[in-house]
């Protein structure tokens, strides 16, 4: 169980986090789902308490995170940003981080051959591949067993086989009774292994919703219609339910009716069809709709992109 | 790699009993920590082959050519500064280490990891600082005697005003003072590692600790010598290296006085990176 209460967080004059107020469950993916920059691994360091909060709080299991007398047994995290030392190998690196609590050997071994990194555990991590470094960071999150885990786009960088893996591994912890947090900015992604969805923009709250009732109200079901007698057809099936766009000449998208339905109006009064497709509109679209508003950085001329890099690296 | 699909779906969920985080386990983390990066190794071979280089090299030239020596250069050197010469160079490099181990963790990205196991993050200081300063102690003092012994064997036999220029180890000071080098260097290390925690950035903290150690006593030196005399004794180096002097020569603090506010420098640097590490942002 992770609770947000009036989160805020601010670096200087940027406010990363505003105001955010959320549970997340146990025994359920949640997913955390905001356009980059939103404010998600900023809300994921705050509930480590690597950030400290402006304002607000936020508990693990009841507790401040620091509170914990063992806090890897409450809360596994893989933060996005790469946290391990690229110097030493996987194998030393789950080590160092099991001694802290005593946790023995015979566990790091397990989570490498759970990962599939046995081949290369005694690789330095800097050689690793962005899949690789991701398995060693779900090693080092499940090192304590932990009631909460928490992933931070934990499929960036992982190719097909991995990213099935990967959901079937959130399923399974959920499954357990554990709290699963994960982030990404991919809908369609979440579609697939959340069941419940927090949504930010820019730093703030958009939607705490389960997936199901997310795609129910989001997703329209639209049927596209092409026809030579579409302004007939449009006549004959207006209603109040029913949205007709004429998208082009001889072209409608009917919402509210079904292909069968408007296929057995048509030919009831004869109407020739040329085309006849229910189409659904994508949980990205939907989603791209939801947090148009609230993306921090919109796309840029190059020429300003350019600005922008020179800024940073200066 | 295509090992990973076939996920045994059980292992999961072991219910292995971590106990809780302790000083103790946290030091053992932070060992593991030290001996397994390369840099680490490399860099306290570096301290230790610089300690006993040092003092070989000159104690085997001065040795040698002792014979052809002019009576004032003879008169001039000085068999237990010889011996523990390598220390002041060994001291770059033990201090430079002292600042990676902290801040290696900062610019890798490695600390939000510790600190995600120690979130208290107060032991991850205490535990480092710990190991660290043992690490080294345990190198530097062997480096040190070794040293010592090594360029005394080379000096005995040759002599000025028909007394052995060799020193023995139960002259006086000399034992205070070759223990004292391995002393010197653990609180340099400790130092580095105090301001690599405060500036978290590998090159800031090398820079201020090479400024602090080598470029200050220099710019001291234009100031008037009045002013030079009565500052000068209290910088970390020229005060921790009264502990390595035989005698109390004008303008430098007595042994254990000096190698005290080294020690002091170093627990204020240490104290200040606490007092920050509870506060800021990782």
């Amino acid at each position: 169980m992770i609770e947000a209460q009036h989160l805020t967080k601010r670096y200087g004059e940027t406010n990363a986090v505003r105001d955010l107020t959320f549970t997340v469950k146990p025994g359920i993916v949640t997913g955390f789902l905001g356009p980059n920059g939103s404010g998600k691994s900023t809300t994921m360091r705050l509930i480590l308490g690597l950030d400290a909060p402006s304002e607000g709080e936020v508990k693990v299991n009841g507790k401040r995170y620091a509170e914990f007398a063992a806090p890897l047994h409450e809360v596994g995290a893989l933060l996005e940003a790469r946290s391990v030392h690229p110097g030493r190998s996987a194998y030393n690196h789950l080590l160092a981080q099991a001694q802290t609590h005593g946790i023995p050997r015979s566990r790091v071994d397990e989570l490498i051959e759970l990962v599939g990194l046995e081949s290369v555990a005694k690789k330095r991590a800097g050689q690793f591949s962005l899949g690789m470094g991701q398995r060693l960071g779900i090693a080092s999150a499940l090192l304590g067993d932990p009631e909460v885990v928490m992933l931070d786009e934990p499929v960036n960088g992982l190719d097909p086989d991995g990213i099935r893996w990967i959901r079937d591994l959130m399923k399974t912890l959920a499954a357990e009774g554990r709290t699963v947090f994960l982030s990404s900015h991919l809908m369609s992604e979440m579609a697939l292994t959340a069941d419940h969805l927090i949504v930010i923009g820019r730093g703030r709250l958009i939607d705490d919703v389960s997936v199901d009732e997310f795609i129910g109200r989001h997703s329209k079901h639209v049927v596209r219609v092409r026809s030579p007698q579409a302004t007939e057809l449009t006549e004959l099936i207006a209603s109040p339910d029913v949205t007709t766009e004429a998208v082009e000449p001889g072209l409608l998208e009917i919402e509210g009716l079904t292909a069968e339905q408007i296929g057995a109006t048509a030919a009831a009064k004869n109407i020739v069809l040329y085309e006849l497709a229910p189409r659904q509109a994508s949980l990205e679209e939907a989603f791209m709709d939801l947090t148009r508003d609230e993306v921090e950085y919109q796309a840029v001329t190059p020429a300003h992109a350019k600005d922008h890099e020179g800024a940073l690296a200066a | 790699m295509s090992a990973i699909t076939a996920l045994p779906t059980p292992i999961v969920r072991t219910r292995i009993h971590t106990s809780r985080v302790t000083q103790v386990r946290v030091a053992l983390s932070e060992w593991t920590k030290l001996r397994t990066l390369r840099s680490t190794r490399y860099a306290l071979l570096t301290g230790v082959a610089m300690t006993i280089g040092f003092a070989i090299i000159p104690a085997f030239v001065n040795a040698s050519r002792w014979n052809n020596m002019s009576a004032s250069d003879k008169a001039g050197f000085h068999p237990l500064d010889t011996s523990l010469i390598g220390v002041t160079v060994a001291q770059l490099a033990i201090g430079v280490l002292g600042v990676m181990v902290i801040s290696g963790e900062y610019s890798t990205g490695m600390i939000r990891s510790t600190f995600a196991a120690v979130p208290k993050r107060l032991p991850v200081l205490w535990g480092k600082a710990g190991v660290f300063g043992l690490v080294t102690f345990v190198l530097a003092l062997p480096s040190t005697l070794i040293a010592f012994f090594a360029a005394q064997a080379f000096l005995k036999g040759h002599s000025l005003n028909g007394h052995d220029i060799a020193l023995s180890f139960s002259d006086p000071g000399v034992s205070r003072a070759v223990i004292g080098g391995a002393l010197y260097l653990t609180l340099v290390g400790l130092f580095g590692l105090g301001l690599g925690a405060i500036l978290r950035n590998t090159a800031g903290g090398i820079s201020a600790l090479a400024g602090i150690l080598f470029v200050l006593p220099t710019v001291m030196s234009v100031l008037p010598s009045s002013w030079n005399n009565a500052i000068s004794p209290y910088l970390p180096s020229d005060a921790g290296q009264a502990i390595m002097r035989i005698g109390h020569p004008a303008h430098t603090l007595a042994p254990w006085t000096g190698l005290g506010v080294l020690a002091a420098y170093s627990a204020v640097a240490i104290a200040i990176a606490a007092i920050q590490l509870r506060r800021r942002d990782v």
